[in-house]
């Protein structure tokens, strides 16, 4: 067994019994990400110096007897998340360059707790796709091969840094945001588990902001222990975010042995979706079998506008880019195109920093908030987000959670789907609604395609209940027993 | 609805994002596909529903409107493209 095969609760059980040491662990990797990154392009920024500082920290910790599981834990940053003395991107040239002189809270909970920080992981532009292909900084590779293919798939995103790096084992877990799927659907294409946790869970501050009602951090990792770890140590109160939720945090461990016996889990008939690639519905089938046969009651339920989701997100998430992305100016940080005049240089400045995606969102958002369309569009797609979240509201009222399919198709190839931006959004049809209401979702790898590339199963909770999520997910992977590997990954 | 040219240029005007002719034709095409998708919200009736602004089910906390941070103006102006002395600098506005 090598050193990359370990969990996070493996390794800090070894880095506790001194079976080796926290820069032995943060070397090892370091190497695999000099090795594998060159060609999987999952890191924007490389830290190994940095790491290494981190580890020796960590053995003294751990020497000391102040460690927490987390101490010399190697982790992907997001690049979204603001790191200080450690150039932030956000994905963009826009923010080329930018070095933040803060932290983001969640970075400083992790670094707080010990763990070691190898870089900065690549992403969608401001976070914004479902292929990690929207990058000024390059596409990610899936590390993930079709049977008998060596055609390049996504990692999915816009998380697919963190997703690939984790999956290639050139980092052991990863922070992730999701504001419409972006944790669970690059968890779904690489044999992760990820979860969105309820909005307000994790502090936002420090995070570049997307769409802030919608935008929330979160943990990837290789199963669904190491995401209640990190999550114990991302989550908890943050004054500096407005709609942090002020609430106790439990220990997320603690639900994971807590069994699906009489829990009622809903299944939505909305998400059998005509067109749906058969294979997904099958795991799904299966995935409601394994539930059933470890005592759960599964009960069907509507949540009748589902199909409203994605067009309800379309023009809310834009909406809020769009006032969001109105700071990069070329005047405070970042990148300046110098013009005529002040009006000019904005102009300039945003139309070289921004790519094509990011154009087009925040003209579409500029169009639905402007005067005239304001109630046709962005109102009208408040009020329908209300009835998604009444959907979930009502459904809660007689199951503790829902399972559904994450994505509706395995990782699909770098050169597919490209032409059509509504093709794309597609891919974000099942991640969505939760988005929207703010509920709890955790995708877990489930099982593989006859292609050979996995396939996630998504479980819904209740606002604050990501313990029940954590129970269901939990079984959900002792029953698919997932051990597959990706074709490329650090051996 | 459908976006013509001249609304897409006043669109990217408000956006602050210069455009050139084939960019304004590009946008067009996949505005108009977006807008096109979203169309189908016509369908439901939200008669009597509120709109719902935030993901978070809470009221937005308050707090008293003291002084709580600050002092720290070489910080902020360390990412400025453009400076003089402790202010961000940009081309000349007014005449």
């Amino acid at each position: 067994m090598s050193i990359f095969d370990l969990s996070i609760a493996a390794a800090a059980k070894a880095l506790k019994a001194k079976e080796f040491s926290a820069v032995e662990l943060t070397t090892a990797y370091n190497e695999a990400v000099a090795a594998l990154n060159p060609r999987l392009n999952a890191y924007i920024t490389v830290t190994p110096e940095l790491a290494l500082e981190q580890a020796r920290a960590a053995d003294s910790r751990i020497a000391d007897g102040s460690a927490t599981p987390l101490t010399g834990i190697p982790l992907a940053m997001k690049d979204l998340f603001c790191t200080e003395s450690v150039r932030t991107t956000a994905g963009s040239s826009i923010l080329e360059p930018f070095i933040p002189p803060y932290e983001s809270t969640v970075s400083a909970k992790l670094k707080a707790a010990g763990a070691v920080m190898l870089g900065k992981a690549n992403l969608d532009e401001f976070a914004m796709g479902s292929s990690n292909t929207t990058s000024h900084y390059g596409a990610v590779e899936n590390p993930w091969k079709r049977l008998g293919s060596d055609a390049k798939l996504v990692p999915g995103g816009s998380s697919g840094g963190s997703a690939a790096a984790v999956a290639a084992r050139i980092a052991l877990a990863a922070t992730g945001t999701d504001t419409g799927g972006s944790i669970r659907q690059p968890a779904s294409f690489t044999g992760l588990a990820g979860i969105k946790p309820t909005y307000g869970r994790c502090s936002r501050w420090g995070v570049v902001a997307f769409a802030s009602s919608l935008d929330q951090p979160g943990p990837m990792a290789r199963n669904v222990e190491d995401n209640a770890l990190l999550l114990n140590a991302m989550a908890g109160f943050d004054q500096k975010d407005s709609t942090s939720a002020n609430r106790e945090v439990p220990d997320f461990c603690l639900a994971l042995g807590r069994g699906v016996k009489g829990l009622k889990i809903g299944i939505p008939r909305e998400y059998r979706l005509e067109g749906t690639n058969p294979e997904i519905l099958a795991l799904w089938d299966k995935g409601i079998e394994w539930l059933k046969a470890q005592g759960a009651d599964i009960v069907n339920i509507s949540l009748p506008h589902t199909k409203y989701g994605l067009p309800v997100y379309y023009i809310v998430a834009p909406a809020e880019a769009s006032s969001n992305l109105a700071r990069y100016d070329g005047v405070r940080f970042g990148k300046r195109v110098d013009g005529e005049d002040l009006i000019d240089l904005y102009e300039r400045t945003r139309a070289e920093g921004f790519g094509p995606e990011v154009k087009r969102r925040i003209m579409i958002g500029t169009y639905v908030l402007s005067h005239g369309y304001y109630d046709a569009y962005y109102l009208k797609a408040q009020k329908v987000r209300n009835l998604i979240l009444r959907d979930f509201t009502d459904a809660f009222g007689s199951v503790d959670a829902i399972l559904t399919p994450t994505a509706p198709s395995a990782a699909f190839g770098l050169d597919e789907k490209m032409d059509d931006p509504v093709t794309m959004y597609l891919n974000d049809v099942f991640t969505v609604p939760a988005s929207l209401a703010g509920v709890p979702a955790m995708s877990v790898p489930a099982g593989l395609s006859a292609e050979g590339l996995p396939l996630g199963l998504q479980v819904i909770g209740r606002h604050f209940d990501e313990e029940t999520v954590f129970a269901v997910s939990a079984a959900i992977e002792s029953a698919a027993g997932f051990s597959a590997l990706p074709e490329l990954r650090a051996k | 609805m459908s976006l013509d040219a001249a609304t897409v240029r006043r669109i990217a005007k408000l956006a602050r994002i210069r455009v050139n002719d084939e960019e304004v034709s590009t946008l067009q095409n996949e505005l108009n596909a977006i807008l096109g998708y979203v169309e189908q919200l016509s369908d439901v009736n939200v008669e009597g529903v509120e709109p719902l602004s935030g993901g978070a089910q809470m009221a937005l906390r308050q707090r008293e409107d003291n002084l709580t941070d600050g002092g720290m103006a070489d910080k902020i102006l360390a990412n400025a493209p453009d400076r003089i002395g402790n202010f961000f600098a940009v081309p000349k506005v007014v005449e």
